[in-house]
């Protein structure tokens, strides 16, 4: 134990600063993941908890889609025996037409939807024994402020992002039209940090054009109630779309909607540290390299085979650890950074104004840590072993340092094997588990090969140089150094094998999903100009304003939308339905179809067809030529399945049916529709798109709180968009890299401190300073160019797992493969002139060691 | 060949190692320096090839001034002038036996396969062109590192405890080989050693005190 201690600590006396770069690469990855995850984890803990809120101590809840559900439901539900308490909520987000704090919230003067307040209108009768967390508390004790058809009550968080006090206006939208409601009180029982609203029911269903719209009820049962018998009776009662849910559901359902982002992000954040362990191989492999000797006399002088596997995995258990510890102190420090000044959004939109407190959560610290040490241990498994087979004889002598053997290729072979396998394996609960393993896999196996091909490349390369060796002395012997030392090459090049890899590999994957959500806009965007209401389940365009809109002179052709949410299962997320005008005869000149559509020939006569996108297929089974069931308005409508399209914008599934079906099917008629979101115009000839715009401003004043758009506008913010959510990913790849050029520097101080002795004999044979930096330079490069080769030809095997298998199975996103060749060449350009100048400056002090010292065992 | 005129040298402690050091080598002259541990042997050897500056006097190779060189201009007159043979061989391990031998050849630019095998032939490795370092016993890499401190003919060969990591038998055998390949090749050599044995393989030899060189004649 002590002398295990001793060498540590002389190895850490020796190579402090090696030591040093290796525990922070571990500790920057683990950093990155911790963060990464309490971000994460505390958005969704906010959302949870904002769900809870509405919940209170709820037995059981009625829930329905974003629309809402008749509250007739409220009497069928109060009237059975068992339940004790049914406490009605209507759960609108509405958007912020003005308060003080408005122009601080929201965009800072671009363009883009407006913020939304979350308003719940709660009967407060009823909701002290269910959710007494969302009652209001007026200011001046008024308590009838409480009932009144024009107040609202904010939680301290909602006054503190609007500016607004008791007292004061605050201005939301209901259809095209603002309403004013004054800010009554607070809501005391509301969680810090949670932007919030309660108003009286009856005001909220009338001030916010949902008359008659409930969102949940909250049951309390009777005591005895049997709660599984409850849900049952009651489920047969609820209207089609309306669920009878435990209340946990709500938090599933609120996890399950950026679960897969969320993992995601997680993955791509442990990169750094899978990064991280080749560099920990790096160090420890050249370490007990260098220490072969010291080693090898520890076995003569009778430590055993074993205690020495054991010294150099304790040592990289200690590097892990301790590198863990810094990581989980640094992610932790980050985490609370970027809340505090970014929010909790990193870029997917998911999370988007929460602004949830930090909660460090032990439990995620300590799997980090442990985490780290796996790592580390990891990646001194390989050299431990190697130490263990030493032979002392041989180990002592001159002339055996030669790291010829490089492995054999089979544990190579065997793992690309087990990474293909992997691929058809399905997603394992909605999550390509089997992916990223296969990715894993392909990584070590492709790194496992390297020594091999590493040996073949530069064996062929010595070998064409041979015959002009004496012209290019220093190149032919860079290439057989390398040929002949593949196990070093290959230690080298692991990290940034690793690292170029996955930067590849994002890189084609973000580059062909930019592509295909380029030409997908292009595809979708048929109209001049579009309109939509400015966000927010309260706004929507009125009839009267639709047909002043259809009917202005300029507008030769009008295309309306309506945007739902419906649920048709209450632990996954809401599927989008869009009713849209449509012509099912060619669906394809305004949607993304993805092959033919089935005409309404093939349909059959009074069918009603949909077109679904990609996810459903994924995630609910349909198929086009299907019989599905809708719940519309509360009614389970058959409608058949016609075509399948592609949609970027949403994940958890989309149904498009066309208007006139919906509202036949819905129950309602052209002239009081409402909901209708989303408008796409056709200026009449002679009339540009930016014209009819201003002309409909002054003429129809109403559609001002529409937000216009030309579809070239559309497409920059969206690509914008696009760009902002893979920010986050750029940010992780370039740690990565950072990384993998760091097991670049260290591998080639530590081998270039190893060969001391070959310089400075190098030296006395009359090779100048100049000459022996230029010998390295030609290795680095030649190593560079190999791993940045390599690590392509993977990187691209990779991309391929992610568009064909990670991206679909996670975000049910299909693409077409496009390779972004600039910036890959760029990027191998600049990692070759970074490997090759952290290789020289890392190598700058070893070499400067002179040629006297490097022999001194000798003069 | 050889003029050292003069030669001082005192250690970055302080400590003097010699001073007014003088000696002069003819071409394919053997001496061989003995001294006792500390006394600079090394150190003059060091000064010699140019590694090391001298606090005074000068050195010249075939007439070329090494003192005071630069690093890439000292670096080229080794290249062309000078062999080594180390103690402890160096030779480079993922290289083969023949490539070794070619290092110097491949520096000068003036690659020459057949030399360097003739070369491992006359040191007896003439079968094992392809074989590794690793495979070799510590006098057969000796015998590389000869071979590979002469193959490009150079003016003068230094040695320094060359068969210090050697057995009897076969340290006696790789004096005599550098001895020999000394002649074939019309190389000088400088020989630095604790053993008299050694030392009694060259043509004369000198003792290294602090006020410069002596001859010995003690010896047998």
């Amino acid at each position: 134990m002590k002398l295990g201690l001793w060498l540590a600590a002389g190895e850490l006396r020796a190579h402090p600063w090696r030591l040093a770069a290796t525990l922070a690469a571990i500790a920057v990855g683990v950093a990155l993941g911790l963060a990464v995850h309490l971000i994460n984890a505390s958005a969704v803990t906010e959302f949870s908890q904002a769900v809870r809120a509405t919940t209170g101590q709820a037995d059981l809840e009625i829930r329905g889609p974003r629309a809402g559900f008749d509250d007739a439901v409220l009497e069928r539900v109060a009237a059975d025996a068992d339940i004790a308490l049914a406490s009605p909520i209507l759960d609108v987000d509405a958007p912020v037409l003005d308060a003080p704090g408005l122009a601080k919230v929201s965009h800072g003067g671009t363009p883009g939807p407006a913020p939304t307040l979350r308003i719940v209108g709660i009967d407060v009768f009823r909701a002290g024994g269910v959710t007494p967390g969302l009652i209001g508390a007026p200011a001046d004790e008024a308590r009838l402020a409480l009932l009144a058809d024009d107040t609202v009550f904010l939680s301290a968080a909602a006054q503190a992002w609007l500016g607004l006090a008791p007292g004061d206006t605050l201005t939301v939208q209901a259809g095209l039209a603002p309403i004013a409601l004054r800010v009554a009180g607070g809501m005391p029982g509301a969680r810090g940090g949670q932007r919030l609203a309660s108003m009286d029911l009856g005001a909220a269903q009338w001030r916010l054009a949902r008359l008659g719209r409930l969102s949940r009820i909250a049951l309390r049962l009777a005591p005895g109630a049997d709660r599984n018998a409850v849900k049952a009776r009651l489920g047969a009662l609820m209207p089609a779309g309306v669920f009878v849910a435990e209340p946990e559901e709500g938090d599933i359902r609120a996890s399950n909607l950026s679960r897969a982002y969320r993992v995601n992000l997680d993955v791509l954040a442990l990169v750094a540290l899978f990064t991280g362990a080749f560099l920990v191989f790096s160090t420890q492999t050249l370490a007990v390299a260098r220490r072969r000797r010291e080693l090898a006399l520890l076995r003569t002088l009778g430590w055993p085979a074993r205690r020495l596997l054991l010294q150099v995995i304790a040592e990289g258990a200690a590097i892990g650890l301790a590198g863990g510890i810094a990581g989980v102190l640094a992610g932790t420090l980050a985490a609370h950074g970027v809340i505090a000044v970014f929010g909790s959004d990193l870029g997917g939109g998911f999370f988007a104004g929460v602004a949830p407190a930090l909660t460090f959560d032990p439990l995620a610290a300590a799997g980090f840590v442990a985490l780290a040490i796996a790592a580390a241990v990891a990646g001194s498994l390989a050299p431990a072993l190697a130490t263990a087979r030493l032979a002392p004889a041989t180990a002592l002598k001159d002339g055996a340092e030669t790291a010829r053997a490089g492995g054999g290729n089979l544990p190579g072979v065997a793992l690309l094997l087990a990474g293909a396998l992997l691929l058809t394996a399905p997603p394992i609960d909605g999550l390509p588990v089997a992916g990223y393993l296969a990715i894993a896999c392909w990584l070590v196996g492709g790194i496992a090969l390297m020594p091999g091909l590493a040996a073949r490349a530069f064996g062929a390369l010595a070998r064409r140089l041979s015959p002009v060796a004496g012209r290019r002395p220093l190149a032919f012997l860079s290439a057989q150094r390398l040929a002949a030392a593949p196990g070093q090459a290959g230690i080298a090049l692991a990290g940034v094998v690793a690292s170029f890899a996955l930067m590849v590999a994002m890189a084609i994957m973000v580059g062909s999903f930019r592509d295909s959500v380029s030409g997908w806009l292009d595809r979708v965007l048929a109209a001049p100009l579009y309109g939509r209401t400015t966000g927010g389940g309260s706004a929507f365009v009125p009839p009267a304003t639709m047909r002043a809109v259809a009917g202005h002179t300029d507008v030769a052709r009008v295309e309306w939308l309506r945007f739902e949410q419906i649920d048709l299962d209450p632990r996954r997320p809401p599927v989008a339905l869009l009713a849209r005008d449509l012509d099912p005869a060619d669906p394809g000149a305004r949607i993304a179809l993805t092959g033919p559509a089935l005409t309404p020939a093939v349909l059959g006569p009074g069918a009603v067809p949909v077109w679904i996108s990609e996810a459903m297929v994924d995630l609910y089974g349909w198929q086009p030529g299907d019989t599905v069931t809708l719940p519309l308005a509360g009614r389970a409508r058959q409608v058949k399945v016609a075509g399948l399209w592609r949609d970027f914008a949403r994940m958890h599934g989309t149904v498009i049916i066309r208007r006139e079906d919906y509202r036949r099917l819905a129950g309602g008629n052209e002239d009081d529709e409402e909901g209708v979101t989303d408008v796409a115009l056709w200026p009449r000839p002679g009339v540009t798109a930016a014209e009819l715009a201003r002309r409909l401003q002054r003429d129809v004043p109403e559609i001002g709180r529409l937000e216009f758009a030309e579809p070239g506008d559309i497409r920059a913010r969206s690509l914008r968009i696009f760009d902002r959510s893979f920010a986050v990913t750029y940010l992780l790849e370039l740690v990565a890299i950072g990384i993998g050029l760091a097991g670049i520097g260290t591998s080639f101080s530590a081998q270039a401190l190893a060969r001391a002795r070959e310089f400075g004999m190098l030296r006395h044979l009359g090779v100048g300073r100049g000459q022996l930096m230029r010998l390295l330079g030609l290795e680095a490069a030649g190593l560079t160019l190999f791993g940045v080769a390599a690590g392509g030809a993977l990187g691209f095997a990779v991309a391929l797992v992610l568009i064909r298998v990670v991206n679909p199975q996670s975000f049910h996103w299909r693409m077409e493969l496009a390779v972004p060749w600039t910036l890959l060449a760029a990027v191998t350009a600049l990692l070759v002139a970074a490997g090759v100048a952290t290789a020289l400056a890392a190598t700058r002090q070893a070499t400067g060691i002179g040629p006297l010292r490097a022999v001194r065992e000798d003069w | 060949m050889l003029d050292i005129i003069d030669l001082a040298k005192t250690l970055p402690g302080g400590r003097a190692l010699f001073s007014g050091l003088s000696l002069t080598l003819a071409a394919g002259e053997y001496v061989a320096i003995m001294g006792e541990s500390g006394v600079g042997k090394s150190t003059l050897l060091n000064l010699i090839a140019g590694l090391d500056p001298a606090d005074a006097g000068e050195i010249r190779i075939s007439g070329q001034r090494m003192s005071g060189l630069a690093d890439e201009a000292a670096a080229r007159l080794r290249r062309e002038k000078l062999g080594f043979v180390f103690q402890a061989f160096h030779v480079l391990p993922h290289l083969t036996l023949a490539q070794n031998v070619r290092v110097p050849l491949l520096l000068l630019g003036r690659d020459d396969p057949r030399r360097a095998a003739a070369m491992l032939a006359a040191v007896g490795l003439g079968e094992r062109l392809d074989a590794y370092p690793g495979e070799l016993s510590g006098g057969e890499l000796q015998r590389v590192a000869i071979a590979r401190a002469l193959v490009h003919r150079p003016a003068l060969l230094l040695a320094d405890e060359p068969t210090g990591n050697l057995d009897p038998d076969t340290a006696r055998d790789v004096l005599a080989l550098l001895r020999d390949e000394l002649r074939q090749n019309g190389a000088a050599g400088i020989l630095v050693t604790h053993s008299p044995r050694a030392a009694a393989t060259a043509d004369r030899v000198l003792a290294l005190t602090r006020d410069g060189l002596a001859a010995r004649t003690d010896l047998p």
